[in-house]
């Protein structure tokens, strides 16, 4: 376990922000309790300060987990989120996508959400947007990134990608192993 | 008054305990390490009851028995002091240290046993045919040794002005260099892990390569007592690279000050994004011509009856490239 780098602090802000933006303040700097990231074989976990001392007693190689893993970094230095980020992000998320019951299934076993399964949408997003989706009713289901701007979404067929899949809350079954 | 000698000797004798001690089964000694083993059983009853002062008199009984063992071996006398010579000790002890490991085999050694050689064993004298007299075959006063050498025959075609003995002075050192590198890359080989930490800098010959005297360069600017600080630089000499180091802060250490660096590191990420998008700022205003639109439709009533607005004209007809309309 270590602190991060400030070249890997960036890069992991910069997709954080592709979500929460300028509410990412709010995860750094929180009125609840010191909290930081931590790199851990190759995986960033947003740990409270507590925890992360406690955890500094455990061999290196012992620790298995601490905190919210958010996602890991590849062998090329770029950073991936994990489908556990989901509740550090949900609460700041920006944009946000609600998907209909008939669509939720197709999100969850790992597909692309078509025009046909979009509900509702948040006003004004951009194109390859960081996204998180809901359920229609409130639930949150996963996140991933926009393929079309909110205007485009509105005038696209019914087939047509709107948000490319990255993460899904199936995964915690699907990828059991591979998640720690 | 009439002292009775007898008993005061009793009285004195009853102070301490007796010499003999009795036990069950006989201990085992090792008296050349002091060591006696009592191979008894305790007793359960007086050690619930009386623990301590019966391990204090178990204590006192077997050391009684081992200093009696002592005392049967032969004694000497001097300087008014009596000695015992322990005999030699049984008892093995575990050694201090864990067994060193077998050294690993050299470069020569890992060919010569795939190809089956086997060392012979060779004199170490050898007869000096000139000198008439046997000498070692190496070391000093070897046979042949270059020292004894007073001339040397210039070979054929070569610089009479070459300074011979200098010559052979510098291929002994560099033979010298050569065998010292390889040793030391023999010692990185079999060490555990495969190699050394630091690689080992190139051997210094003639024939290096760019790369290498860059490297080297390198190398020897550095190998001073101030780490290369006051070394001068020669005009246009390349400039080795090297991997930037990245600094990682503390596991646990000042977390406000890592929270201080983080909020930096996300206002830097966050203020890029803050220059003006053009694609953002065009969907934002198609959104709005849409939302003016559709409630300049809706007070108009355009729809409302399921009349189809006449298309206006595109202002652009006939003036663009036009295809088959072209005139």
């Amino acid at each position: 376990m270590r602190a991060l780098t400030d070249e890997e602090t960036r890069v992991v802000f910069e997709k954080l922000s592709k979500f929460v933006g300028e509410n990412l303040r709010y995860l750094v700097e929180r009125p609840d309790g010191s909290y930081c990231f931590r790199l851990h074989r190759g995986r960033v976990y947003y740990v409270k300060e507590a925890l992360m001392k406690w955890a500094t007693n455990i061999g290196r190689k012992n620790l298995i987990s601490m905190g919210v893993c958010v996602g890991k970094f590849t062998k090329s230095k770029k950073f991936h989120m994990q489908i556990t980020a989901l509740d550090v992000i949900q609460s700041y998320s920006k944009f946000k996508m609600w998907i209909k019951p008939n669509a939720e299934q197709a999100f969850l076993y790992g597909n692309h959400v078509s025009k046909s399964g979009l509900g509702r949408v948040t006003e004004n997003m951009v194109q390859y947007q960081g996204v998180l989706l809901y359920s229609m009713s409130d639930i949150p289901l996963g996140f991933g990134v926009t393929s079309k701007t909110t205007q485009e979404c509105r005038r696209a067929e019914p087939a047509t990608v709107i948000a490319f899949h990255q993460a899904d809350t199936g995964e915690y079954i699907r990828s059991e192993t591979t998640l720690v | 008054m009439d002292v009775d000698l007898e008993a005061v000797l009793e009285a004195k004798k009853a102070q301490y305990k007796s010499i003999e001690v009795r036990k069950d089964v006989e201990l085992q000694y090792d008296v050349g390490n002091l060591l006696a083993t009592d191979l008894n059983p305790l007793d359960h009853h007086a050690m619930k009851s009386r623990r301590d002062e019966y391990l204090k008199g178990l204590a006192r009984d077997n050391t009684q028995l081992l200093i009696n063992k002592i005392w049967q071996l032969p004694v000497e006398k001097a300087d008014g002091m009596i000695l015992v010579e322990l005999p030699t000790p049984s008892t093995v002890l575990p050694r201090e240290k864990p067994i060193p490991k077998p050294k690993g085999l050299t470069a020569w050694e890992t060919f010569a046993k795939a190809k089956g050689i086997k060392n012979r064993k060779r004199s170490r004298m050898v007869f000096d045919e000139s000198g008439q007299e046997w000498k070692p075959r190496w070391g000093y006063k070897r046979v042949d040794d270059p020292k004894d050498k007073w001339m040397i025959e210039i070979p054929d075609r070569a610089d009479p002005y070459e300074d011979y003995f200098e010559k052979q002075a510098e291929e002994k050192k560099e033979k010298i260099a050569k065998n010292e590198y390889k040793r030391l890359k023999n010692i990185s080989r079999t060490q555990k892990g495969g190699r050394l930490k630091a690689p080992l800098p190139p051997p210094l010959t003639k024939d290096m390569s760019k790369y290498q005297l860059t490297h080297a360069l390198g190398k020897a600017k550095e190998a001073t007592a101030s780490i290369g600080k006051f070394t001068k630089s020669l005009p246009d000499e390349p400039v080795p690279k090297r991997a930037k180091k990245t600094q990682v802060g503390p596991v646990a250490g000042d977390m406000a000050a890592e929270r201080k660096k983080n909020l930096e590191i996300l206002s830097s990420v966050t203020k890029r994004k803050e220059v003006v998008d053009a694609e953002k700022a065009a969907n934002r205003h198609m959104a709005q011509e849409q939302r003016s639109k559709r409630q300049k439709q809706q007070s108009e009533g355009v729809f409302s009856k399921g009349i189809k607005p006449k298309k206006t004209q595109p202002k652009n007809r006939g003036r663009g490239r036009g295809g088959k309309n072209r005139k």
